[in-house]
């Protein structure tokens, strides 16, 4: 599946497209098959978004899995301060990312 | 320290105002990301992985109390608690919100700070020797010619949008503290014939295509500083590459030139741009040198200290240095404790380091390039003191330049640059060697890893360095030895073959496990290296 | 194309500028367009006769251009020295100091925001081309 991601243009925070709007969390994601240009070209000219791209993911029980670390390290937060991340309490966060 | 006077306060209030008007006709839409993004950058803002960076200058690395007291400020009103030295004496915070970043900078300037040309293809940041104006060793204190250039680099006009970053470094000691000829400029502050002047070396820097700078010119005397690098910069402006920014820095020219070339070219732009008159007088040297002033030491200062605690006489053996004053000392505040992140200080414990200095170190402290804080001017009666103060904040580890003092890029886990994680690997190594007295029997050894060839964690100016790459979406290692940003400056060479994140631990390990094998008397690791080549700690990397 | 913005008196030098070659090879053009990586000191013996240089700023990150007109004021060029191509309105300031007095923007630059960043700053660190004083000038006398 394909994602599209950026980040918010005044906070700077990771969201991913919902298919109506975006969300900081990956799970919300949907597949944007390949209209992700189009959809990205438009948000980003609204200024709803900032630096748009389309990813590859996986589907999983557990929702979208992007592809590469580095976009698996944007959805979750820095692996080094897990109380940074989006899931602060859940210990096992981190191996979801390697 | 320098103040600032009414024109210095006039620029840095102008430039705010200049950034709030920037982000504002960015977020109404005015301009696009292409547009804001050189704006903002020559700003120190960036978009990284999971939010804005903000990173702030801290000219040659000094700052004092109340400045120190600002940056904890930020990092709990607009940031989330903590910031990260850099290896350029800054400090970057990691989660900023754009809309925030014109009243960071109002609030900065009201210590007489800013982010001006933290980034961009500008003349950045010129950084310094962290023990300028206390170190036994130097001529004089190389921070007034740091300043010099600070102000002439500043919005300088012609070298806005040079072909690429441009980093100056200056120091005025035998012993390079500041990888001074791994910079586009590296200046030493020589005397000749009773005058005061610099040994200019052009085109080091790191990075994809590392190079140790060539010396151009053995002495410029103060009266033609600023015109002599005037020139320098032209030069470069005007013929360095364009047409592939991997070859835009300045190293590349003068590797395509040669050094003896451009400095024949540099000679010949310098007759033209002498004649301007655009050389501050003495004068102006004189008024920014008196800023940096020796303290008011207290001359009955004693030197004897009681070293019966066992720990506070590890910590003063590994940290503490000599000052040129009797009874004073230089204390390093290492922020490598053992598994935690290289260079990352929480507010709490930045404003633990203001309080420090201002009782104990005539308000003053230091950023280094290797990622710690200094306290440059410090009684040694008040060593344990300052000592048990840190040892409580979790600051007191004794590890400087031992294995565990390690310098690290933020990696992939902040950094959109980044192919590979640095800060968990730096991690396990510290713990691998967590034991003190193992790293004091393996002595200076300066490891130092960066999470892309971009090499912003200096690996090959490590004596062991780690290079952090992408293979196949998986993390990778590459290992590299005998590198040196000192006065004995080198480059590392690759072992071979890269490693997982746990097989470079050990890679590393079997390599000091040689150099204990192998070394002469009072060899430190890379000495070891230069005598033995890399035969033999590849035989037992690679066995 | 935005509108050609002048800082001048005098009237728009009408002749269409040639290149460099062009103007080189033959003795009574008046106005010459120096490409980013063309050496402006070819230009030098032949200052008095030029009303016009244009300077191409192919992107705006091509900085060349701002030494060729530092090197052309330096060396004496009164005459009006035009940046065109990818300029953006935060450069202009910086192209001021480097003596430019006309712009030729490919993008319309907007006029408001233009004449607040070119009042902004009262003082300059450093001597360029254009009046300013420089501060160690100001602090010194």
């Amino acid at each position: 599946m394909k994602l599209l991601t950026g980040n918010d243009l005044p906070t700077g925070d990771v969201t991913w497209w919902t298919g109506t709007g975006w969300s900081r969390h990956v799970e919300d994601a949907v597949d944007v098959g390949d209209q992700g240009e189009a959809i990205a070209h438009a948000e980003e000219g609204a200024r709803r978004v900032n630096g748009p791209y389309v990813i590859d993911a996986t589907a999983t029980p557990e929702g979208p899995r992007p592809a590469h670390i580095k976009d698996r390290i944007r959805a979750l937060g820095p692996t080094v301060r897990p109380d940074l991340t989006l899931k602060p309490a859940d210990p096992n966060a981190g191996s979801w990312v390697i | 320290m320098y103040k600032y006077d009414e024109y210095d306060h006039s620029i840095v209030a102008s430039r705010v105002e200049e950034f709030r008007d920037q982000v504002q006709r960015r977020l109404a839409g005015q301009i696009t990301e292409d547009q804001f993004k050189p704006l903002r950058l020559m700003n120190g803002l960036y978009l990284q992985l999971h939010a804005y960076m903000l990173r702030v200058a801290v000219p040659y690395g000094t700052l004092d109390s109340r400045q120190m007291h600002m940056l904890a400020h930020i990092a709990r009103k607009y940031d989330r608690g903590y910031g990260h030295f850099t290896t350029r004496q800054n400090l970057q915070y990691n989660w900023i919100k754009l809309e925030d970043a014109p009243d960071i900078l109002a609030d900065l300037a009201t210590v007489e700070m800013h982010a001006i040309q933290t980034s961009g293809n500008c003349i950045r940041n010129i950084s310094s020797d962290q023990f300028a104006g206390a170190a036994a060793d130097e001529l004089t204190d190389p921070r007034p010619w740091a300043e010099l250039l600070r102000q002439w680099s500043s919005f300088h006009p012609e070298f806005s949008y040079l072909p690429r970053k441009f980093k100056i470094a200056v120091i005025a000691a035998e012993e390079d503290r500041a990888a001074m000829r791994l910079h586009d400029i590296g200046l030493r502050i020589v005397e000749r014939d009773g005058r005061l002047g610099a040994e200019v070396y052009v085109g080091g820097g790191m990075g994809r295509t590392p190079m140790i700078a060539p010396l151009i010119k053995d002495f410029v005397p103060f009266d033609d500083f600023v015109s002599y690098l005037e020139a320098c910069l032209r030069v470069y402006n005007r013929y360095g590459r364009r047409d592939n920014m991997y070859k835009a820095r300045i190293k590349i020219l003068i590797h395509e030139l040669g050094a003896e070339q451009y400095a024949a070219e540099v000679e010949e732009e310098f007759r033209a741009v002498k004649a301007l008159g655009i050389d501050p007088p003495q004068a102006e040297f004189d008024r920014i040198a008196a800023h940096f002033a020796p303290p008011a030491y207290d001359a009955r200062a004693a030197d004897e200290l009681d070293r019966s605690d066992p720990d506070f006489a590890v910590w003063l053996d590994q940290n503490v240095s000599a000052h040129k004053q009797p009874g004073y000392a230089v204390v390093t505040i290492s922020l490598k404790p053992i598994g935690g992140i290289p260079g990352d200080a929480s507010a709490d414990q930045i404003d633990l380091m203001a309080d420090l200095a201002e009782r104990f170190s005539f308000d003053e402290l230091r950023v280094t390039h290797a990622q710690n804080i200094v306290l440059p001017h410090v009684r040694k009666a008040d060593l344990h003191t300052i000592w048990q103060q840190l040892r409580d904040a979790g600051l007191a580890e004794a590890n400087l330049d031992l294995i565990s003092d390690i310098i690290a890029c933020p990696g992939l886990d902040y950094c959109s640059l980044a192919n590979a994680r640095s800060i968990p690997l730096a991690q396990k190594i510290a713990t691998r060697f967590s034991d003190i007295g193992r790293q004091r029997e393996l002595g200076e050894l300066k490891l130092k890893i960066s999470g892309c060839i971009n090499a912003c964690g200096h690996h090959h100016a490590g004596h062991i360095g780690i290079l952090g790459v992408d293979r196949k979406g998986v993390e990778n290692y590459q290992l590299l030895l005998g590198g040196s940003g000192a006065e004995d400056v080198s480059l590392g060479t690759i072992t071979g073959p890269g490693f997982s994140e746990d097989g470079i631990v050990d890679a590393i390990e079997r390599a000091t496990d040689v150099y204990l094998r192998e070394r002469d008397e009072g060899e430190r690791f890379l000495d070891t290296y230069r005598r033995l080549g890399m035969a033999p700690f590849k035989e037992a990397i690679y066995g | 194309m935005g509108d050609l913005l002048r800082y001048r008196t005098d009237e728009a030098h009408e002749e269409p500028a040639v290149t460099l070659d062009g103007f080189l090879g033959q003795s009574n053009a008046t106005a010459v367009r120096i490409e980013a990586g063309e050496d402006a000191r070819a230009l030098l013996p032949h200052l008095d006769r030029l009303a016009l240089v244009e300077v191409s700023f192919p992107k705006f990150r091509d900085g060349r251009g701002y030494s060729t007109g530092r090197i052309l004021r330096e060396a004496g060029y009164t005459g009006e020295l035009r940046a065109q191509g990818d300029v953006l309105v935060d450069q202009i300031p910086l192209m001021r100091r480097c003596g430019f007095d006309s712009f030729a923007p490919e993008a319309p630059v907007d006029e408001a925001v233009l004449a607040a960043s070119l009042a902004r700053y009262e003082y300059h660190y450093q001597a360029a081309a254009d009046a300013a004083m420089p501060v160690w000038k100001h602090r010194h006398g």
